[in-house]
């Protein structure tokens, strides 16, 4: 189980992508995962083949727990994701010196379910997807036999999907009945349900009726989250946040930036290409936040065991707010290197997957900086709190028409506030002004970035 | 393209680009990217697919102009003739 994300502790598995025998490659999603976050899709950190899958989908696992067995190399997929960062760092750690221990976990897992059943039953169980722990054992002592499990699968309806599956499916509102599965016996999976649903151009969405009393229904959900899942994502924060708070000792910088050459050449960028294809404001202010930590390192990377990591590229995490409240900041690998439209391309696919519960480990494991924009909400600065163990966040506020001096005369020009929230620690304030003079500098030289 | 339609697509427009945005109960002079919370990315995807349904080509420019439901319907109407 992959650490994703500082404050990660523990992961549920929701579904295997692959089955023993399966050949996979590095960067291949091999398994969903369920985070007090979201559901995020684990990649392999390696190529080989699937030998052996040894955490069942429901179960819940600390991180570091091996999660399955590549065929070449025979090393686990625990670090799955993994980059290094320190967090997944720890987590690889973990999982080399206490490898007995989380062997011992699996055995006893295994064991309580084997007490309750059969190898067949559970092999049983494991094809047709029916839950185990929710089946009422019907055998002596409660132990769960194959009539039970039969009837269980008989239950559930005739179509035969997973839990993943009928998750996206209800998320994207496809029915499963029509949808055919290519799992084991025809089982529908979640990846079917994503081919159905980018079938027909226009999804039919079943309009829902208004109340007409409600004030402001502006805005719902969709789904609407579980109130379980919505409070551990705010714990998640509580406790990420604290700890920042707690343990990095902050220092605040701002400056005002003249956008107008920014937006100028933005506009022109802008008209000559499809909707599609036209640049936000944000993209450019994200792609010099990104280039300028390439320039000034000190501001890129983790602080951890009382040192500053610096990594080589810039995976700039974006700060996504999410509709039914709370927020997760995924990353945009290679920020620095990436073309303004290749970053705007990445930055919607981005938005789009964090907010329907699509974000890939990697993603959620190693920004080493990350952006807060709260432009949109119309503030006009933002300081904000560090994602532990990063060593800097940058924030924007609003592109606002601010009165400016240029050159002796006063002009009406659109202006940004852009913000640094650094580790002292790392660093001290002479070098975080040498990084918003970076950003500030890129900014006027649009056609560069 | 009368008003109604306009308003149609309109409406169908922001429930396609913008998952979760419910503008059924909207006010039609209420302003969209307050009301839906949209952010520039959101209001990017929902002026693509407008514009991809009906035809119309929206400039930057007329960004500011697309603030209501009423708003965006009376932009569609004078585009169309």
């Amino acid at each position: 189980m992959p650490s994703l994300g500082a404050d990660m502790t523990e992961g549920s598995l929701v579904e295997w992508l692959v089955r023993p025998g399966d050949t996979v490659v590095k960067g291949q999603a091999v398994a969903v995962v369920d985070t007090a976050k979201s559901a995020i899709e684990v990649e392999c950190f390696e190529d080989g083949a699937i030998q052996e899958l040894l955490v069942e989908p429901g179960t819940t696992v600390p991180v570091g727990t091996v999660l399955a067995v590549l065929a070449d190399g025979g090393r686990t997929d625990a670090p799955a994701g993994a980059t290094d960062t320190g967090e997944t760092a720890e987590a690889a750690k973990a999982t080399d010196s206490t490898k007995a221990t989380g062997a011992a976990d699996t055995a006893k897992t295994t064991e309580r379910t084997a007490a309750r059943t059969t190898p067949l039953v559970r092999r049983l169980a494991h094809d047709r997807h029916v839950d185990l722990d929710s089946v009422r054992g019907s055998g002596k002592a409660g132990r769960v036999t194959r009539a039970d499990v039969e009837a269980a699968s008989r239950d559930s309806g005739r179509i035969r999907a997973t839990p993943y599956a009928r998750r996206t499916a209800s998320e994207l509102g496809v029915d499963l009945r029509g949808i055919d599965g290519t799992g084991t016996d025809g089982t529908i999976r979640a990846r079917d349900v994503r081919a159905a649903a980018s079938g027909p151009a226009t999804p039919a969405r079943p309009a829902s009726p208004a109340p007409a009393a409600a004030p402001r229904p502006a805005v719902s959900p969709e789904p609407p989250a579980p109130d379980g899942h919505a409070q551990a994502r705010r714990q998640a924060i509580a406790h990420l946040m604290s700890k920042s708070k707690h343990e990095i000792p902050h220092y605040y910088l701002s400056t005002t930036i003249d956008l107008a050459a920014a937006v100028a050449w933005m506009r022109e960028h802008n008209r000559a290409v499809p909707v599609a294809e036209r640049l936000v404001p944000a993209a450019l202010l994200l792609k010099a936040a990104a280039v300028a930590a390439r320039k000034v390192p000190e501001m890129n990377g983790f602080w951890i065991d009382g040192g500053h990591v610096r990594p080589a590229a810039v995976h700039l995490g974006v700060a996504v707010s999410l509709r039914e409240g709370g927020l997760v900041a995924p990353a945009l690998h290679d920020a620095d290197t990436l073309s303004l439209p290749a970053l705007m391309a990445g930055l919607r696919d981005l938005v789009r997957r964090a907010r329907t519960g699509r974000l890939r480990a990697s993603e959620t494991a190693d920004p080493t900086i990350t952006v807060t924009d709260l432009g949109d909400q119309g503030v006009e600065a933002v300081f904000g709190v560090i994602y532990p163990p990063q060593v800097a966040l940058v924030g924007y506020g609003r592109v606002l028409d601010r009165p400016v001096a240029v050159d002796g005369l006063l002009g009406v020009r659109p202006c940004v506030t852009a913000t640094l929230s650094a580790d002292h620690r790392a660093g001290d304030g002479a070098v975080g002004a040498r990084y918003l003079a970076t950003v500030d500098r890129l900014l006027h030289h649009p056609e560069d970035l | 393209m009368d008003r109604e339609q306009a308003l149609t697509v309109v409406r169908e427009s922001l429930a396609a680009a913008v998952p979760g945005a419910d503008s059924s109960g909207l006010a039609s002079d209420a302003v969209l990217r307050e009301e839906l919370e949209l952010d520039s990315l959101d209001f990017l995807s929902f002026v693509e697919t407008l514009s991809g349904r009906t035809g119309v080509g929206i400039d930057e420019d007329d960004y500011a102009r697309l603030d209501t439901l009423e708003a965006c319907a009376g932009f569609l109407v004078t585009r169309t003739g």
